[in-house]
């Protein structure tokens, strides 16, 4: 039996039916996830949300540049504060004391020789311009890791469920539920608010809370997946061949079911920073100084009644928050209508 | 015949495969769906045993049970004088060379993310078969067995069309040279030109590497064409087996001269009686009392709702599971 190569003149049919080159790309990633990233390049929204994104990235890698730290070697995530009194200074007002370095580009744009506080300062003397750079790297950091540490969590606890299945799989699903229940900012507060005085204020607590009740949904997700993998003829043709259960594992049923997962995950992104801000906001978190959007917003509280006066201590850094956070919800948005079945073969 | 002096090469002896039925939050096993009941038979070396039977009757796990896909109840499948169901991990992974399986649906059967070549060469990885080097040319020596070329080994299964996907599954499961093959209705998915093509290529490698199949289907032409012997099963029992020209010249079963009426003759002008059956295929998980078929059979007496009938050899090789069969 050889396959024939059909003979003639073909030129007729290849215009009928128009044939497309499949590039090495989308072998790796398959058919059907080429064509969700595809959809994503194709939809407004989500162009919308991956440009915000992209720009965020760009603030973040270029923050010292943007915002230099006061002297080359100082921790730059640690706001330069311009004195000490209480009452926030206005935008455009002059550094006094404690002052970085002009940044090349302020001259040029601005046609000023003094450096001021473009966003004003909050109480304490904080210069909110570079809170709300600085915070870009939080808000990064913070997000992929509590994103990712929760799908490891959530990935693993959920193979196990899935893969032992029976009463294993019933009393993991069951604990998942109960941890549902909980209200999860509530829970991670508490968490958090332990855990502050034995660990220090810093980054740690407030994620750990966040990757402790973060972690559910990715492993109810993925079981989902895996149990419908698990029953496909490519993993009993692995079995009748001989393949070990945890191959079989990691090699065919993971990479089929873990797509809709991390779907999950880029979405959460955004969510977990507004969390991050939530508690940073209710005062729980880093040390006082550290370059952090909720952290600036908390400063904001005190001042509240007379906000007509002080609006930039809320309007920069929330700003940069919702725009932030629109930039995944648009993309997670996007990501979902291509996802969407009933969507197949439209974009 | 020829086949009477091939050697038993497959002994499935009352075979039995109850699949729990579970109710409330206890999970507590309320009944149980009676899958496959009490089945034993042969398979010799070298043959094709067909085996046709409706949707639901049993006879994919029957085949699936064979290879332990699906743990059976009870009974033994022995083969080379091993019983299969009680080998241990390490021997169960050295028997599993011997015996492989085609599954129905192409656009199933293959994993999406893995070239066709890796599929066919994972086998002969985890048995650690020759050299990577050695494996890989193992792996070209068999797709162009199906009519494959080397420059497909590295294409994604959907590059492929169902047919096309059907070969590299059939590929995949003589990658390791076994003895037997459970075909699971291999053809069934596929266009009729399709199935001719791959029933041939079925049939040539048995020849070639002598293998004997267990070919289930619902399709009785393909099953005519392809079987040595063929055994009939109704609602997880066997109703009748025997060699092939015998079974579908002088059928015995009530059941299986209805399933041989309903065969299509390409002739319109051919009268001839249909045999048609009232009623449906009842519920496994309350099968009627005494033989199985009794509420549709045309020729029920008494006996037939009180006791069932033995599966017993009526002629030389020829067995039958009824009362009235003679």
């Amino acid at each position: 039996m050889t396959e024939t190569t059909p003979t003639g003149d073909n030129s007729l049919l290849e215009a009928t039916f128009a044939t497309r080159k499949i590039g090495w790309f989308e072998k790796f990633v398959g058919p059907e996830n080429f064509r969700i990233l595809v959809g994503l390049l194709k939809t407004p929204a989500s162009i919308i949300g991956l440009s915000l994104i992209l720009t965020y990235v760009v603030i973040g890698i270029l923050a010292p540049v943007i915002a230099p730290p006061v002297k080359p070697n100082a921790d730059p995530y640690s706001i330069p504060r311009d004195g000490f009194s209480s009452d926030p200074k206005p935008m455009g007002s002059e550094w006094k004391r404690n002052k970085p370095p002009e940044p090349f580009w302020y001259k040029p744009l601005t046609g000023n020789d003094k450096w001021v506080h473009l966003f004003g300062t909050s109480e304490g003397q904080y210069d909110i311009f570079y809170y709300v750079i600085w915070g870009v790297r939080t808000a990064f950091f913070t997000g992929l890791l509590v994103t990712f540490a929760t799908l490891v969590i959530g990935v693993i606890y959920g193979s196990i469920s899935a893969y032992y299945g029976g009463m294993v799989d019933n009393i993991m699903m069951r604990l998942v539920d109960v941890l549902m229940i909980l209200p999860s900012l509530l829970a991670a507060l508490i968490l958090a608010a332990v855990l502050t005085p034995r660990i220090g204020k810093s980054l740690i607590p407030v994620m750990t809370a966040l990757i402790a009740f973060g972690w559910m949904g990715y492993a109810r997700i993925i079981r989902g997946d895996i149990l419908s993998v698990k029953e496909r003829d490519y993993v009993l043709a692995a079995r009748v061949v001989g393949v070990k259960d945890s191959r079989i594992l990691f090699r065919h049923i993971i990479p089929n079911a873990i797509f809709p997962t991390l779907v999950l995950a880029s979405l959460a992104i955004g969510d977990v920073v507004l969390a991050f801000a939530a508690l940073s906001f209710l005062g729980i978190g880093t040390e006082v100084g550290y370059a952090d959007w909720g952290q600036v917003l908390s400063f904001a509280r005190n001042w509240i009644t007379a906000l007509d006066q002080y609006w930039y201590i809320v309007v920069w850094p929330g700003l940069a928050l919702v725009f932030f956070v629109m930039g995944w919800n648009l993309l997670g948005d996007a990501l979902r209508d291509v996802l969407d079945p009933r969507m197949r073969g439209r974009s | 015949m020829e086949q009477k002096l091939a050697r038993e090469l497959i002994q499935v002896k009352n075979l039995k495969k109850y699949f729990p039925v579970k109710e409330g939050i206890l999970q507590r096993v309320k009944d149980y769906v009676k899958a496959v009941d009490d089945v034993s038979f042969v398979v010799r070396e070298g043959e094709t045993l067909g085996m046709v039977g409706e949707s639901g009757c049993g006879k994919t796990t029957v085949g699936r049970t064979m290879l332990r896909l699906i743990e059976p109840t009870a009974g033994s499948v022995i083969i080379d004088d091993k019983d299969v169901l009680k080998l241990s991990g390490q021997e169960m992974k050295t028997m599993r060379r011997n015996m492989q399986i085609i599954f129905q649906d192409p656009y199933a059967s293959l994993d999406p993310r893995m070239p066709i070549g890796d599929s066919v060469m994972e086998g002969l990885q985890i048995h650690n078969v020759g050299t990577s080097k050695e494996r890989y040319e193992i792996m070209l020596d068999t797709l162009k067995k199906v009519g494959l070329e080397d420059y497909h080994a590295k294409r994604y299964p959907h590059e492929f069309s169902g047919g096309q996907r059907q070969r590299i599954g059939i590929a995949r499961a003589l990658a390791l040279r076994p003895k037997f093959i459970v075909c699971d209705e291999p053809v069934s998915a596929l266009d009729v030109s399709i199935q001719s093509q791959v029933l041939n290529i079925l049939k040539d490698l048995q020849q070639e590497f002598g293998l004997t199949y267990l070919f289930i289907a619902h399709n009785l032409s393909v099953v005519e064409h392809i079987s040595n012997r063929v055994a009939v099963m109704y609602l997880g029992k066997m109703v009748e087996l025997a060699d092939r020209d015998e079974l579908f010249a002088k059928p015995l079963h009530p059941y299986t001269r209805a399933l041989m009426s309903a065969i299509p003759i390409p002739d319109p002008s051919l009268k001839r009686e249909r045999l048609i059956l009232k009623g449906d295929v009842p519920s496994p998980l309350n099968p009627p009392t005494g033989c199985r078929f009794h509420p549709r059979c045309p020729i029920a007496k008494s006996i037939c709702s009180q006791e069932q009938p033995e599966f017993r050899e009526v002629y030389p090789d020829h067995w039958v599971a009824c009362w009235e069969a003679k």
